[in-house]
């Protein structure tokens, strides 16, 4: 039976398995994949094992073209062990490294096993170059994806933590904002807003805005928008936390909020309690009396 | 033409809109309102939109309209129960609807026309006193 020249290149690897792993394992642990202890030795063997054992699994059916479904389990293992450094916080040369080091114990294969001539060993280095590349790739592409989805957990993560609405005293509520104001973060703090004032059957809302930053006009016009989205619903608001340089700033660009602003979250609570007629009073002690 | 009720409520009309508002039913709501007004001489309007889901720039207009034609009657006008999402909706179409007073349900907009209606009826009384 005519073997291919690959399926020959295949029986190469099966025959020096060890030695290539061990060679791998060796470049990888130089190059420093083991130093950070994200990952344990064994867990780095099998999963160098279980590679090279697909690699070569399709090696066997005598195909280079990554992208044909013999490379399927390959890429399944692939995109796993990219998966598992993006969440593991490898870098993504470390990432990437794992596949490219992959190269150098197979070259040094074919050199060893003296079975080939010249130009063989040419073919079997530029094929394996082209799948091990086309490899590389998809590992970083996967990676990034992953490193993506990492990031838009987050964002949703703190969109959420950042956004509370606190209460403060019956049909008081406090908004304390922490962050900078994007159009995406008004809306969202736009509805958690409207919804509390809706459930607690609050009549003032205070934005309190000692965590932001910087005040513009864009931001401005967000916390207007807030203010008369509240008071649609019958909620008056009243902005607070606004610093000595904001304030500054804010008169300089022009910018102009046409609500109640006080310059602490406790003034603001002082007049929202005087508009509900409440008051805090000075509890006068046993001692004091006598 | 179906058109929606108006009830009257001491010396305020209430309207509670419980049906999408198309244009036509907004312009005879317009209509009517006024007319009642000036029937039972009423000091003030409720309009309660705690069923309203969805509002366009029309029904944000009628709504400007109702409040500014209340007021040349001497009435005031509060928009109760509006829902979060046509708040968002109103304010995103730049309606902040200036000229309407508002409040979170019906018993609380009845007591605001009634402070209203009380300060303006001193105020009255303190003209012709003096």
């Amino acid at each position: 039976m005519a073997r291919s020249p690959l399926a020959a290149l295949a029986q190469l690897i099966s025959e020096q398995e060890t030695t290539i792993l061990k060679d791998w394992l060796q470049l990888l642990t130089a190059a420093g994949s083991l130093e950070s202890g994200r990952i344990r030795e064994a867990e780095l063997r099998t999963q160098c094992g279980t590679f090279l054992k697909l690699f070569r699994v399709a090696l066997t059916d005598g195909d280079t073209d990554t992208n044909s479904a013999v490379y399927s389990g390959v890429r399944d293992n692939l995109g796993e062990i990219s998966r598992s450094r993006a969440t593991q916080g490898f870098s993504p040369k470390e990432t990437a490294s794992f596949i490219f080091s992959l190269k150098e114990p197979l070259f040094s294969a074919i050199n060893r096993s003296g079975k080939f001539g010249a130009a063989e060993v040419t073919q079997f280095i530029r094929q394996l170059t082209l799948a091990l590349d086309d490899l590389g790739l998809f590992t970083m592409e996967v990676y990034q994806k992953s490193r993506e989805q990492v990031i838009i957990r987050q964002q949703r993560e703190i969109s959420e933590l950042s956004t509370p609405v606190v209460k403060l005293w019956e049909g008081i509520l406090a908004l304390p904002l922490i962050g900078t104001l994007d159009s995406e973060r008004t809306q969202v703090v736009m509805e958690n807003l409207l919804q509390t004032i809706v459930d607690q059957a609050a009549e003032i809302a205070i934005i309190d805005i000692t965590g932001v930053p910087t005040v513009d006009t864009l931001t401005a016009q967000h916390l207007l928008k807030t203010v008369a989205a509240a008071r649609l619903m019958g909620a008056d608001c009243i902005v607070s936390g606004i610093r000595p340089q904001i304030a500054q700033t804010m008169v300089h660009l022009g910018v102009e909020l046409n609500v109640i602003s006080k310059a602490t979250l406790a003034d603001a609570f002082a007049v929202a309690l005087k508009r509900m007629s409440k008051a805090v009073v000075t509890v006068k002690t046993a001692a004091q009396n006598s | 033409m179906d058109r929606i009720p108006i009830l009257k409520l001491g010396d305020a009309l209430l309207v509670t809109i419980q049906v999408d508002m198309h244009d036509r039913l907004a312009t005879a709501l317009e209509d009517d309102l006024t007319n009642k007004i000036v029937k039972h001489n009423a000091h003030g309007v409720l309009i309660d939109i705690s069923a309203l889901e969805i509002v366009d720039s029309f029904i944000g207009r009628m709504l400007d309209n109702i409040a500014a034609v209340s007021r040349v009657l001497d009435a005031e006008t509060v928009v109760v129960g509006m829902r979060p999402a046509v708040a968002i909706t109103l304010v995103e179409l730049g309606l902040s609807l200036a000229g309407v007073k508002t409040a979170l349900n019906v018993e609380r907009g009845m007591a605001l026309i009634q402070r209203h209606h009380h300060v303006l009826e001193r105020g009255a009384d303190d003209d012709i006193a003096s």
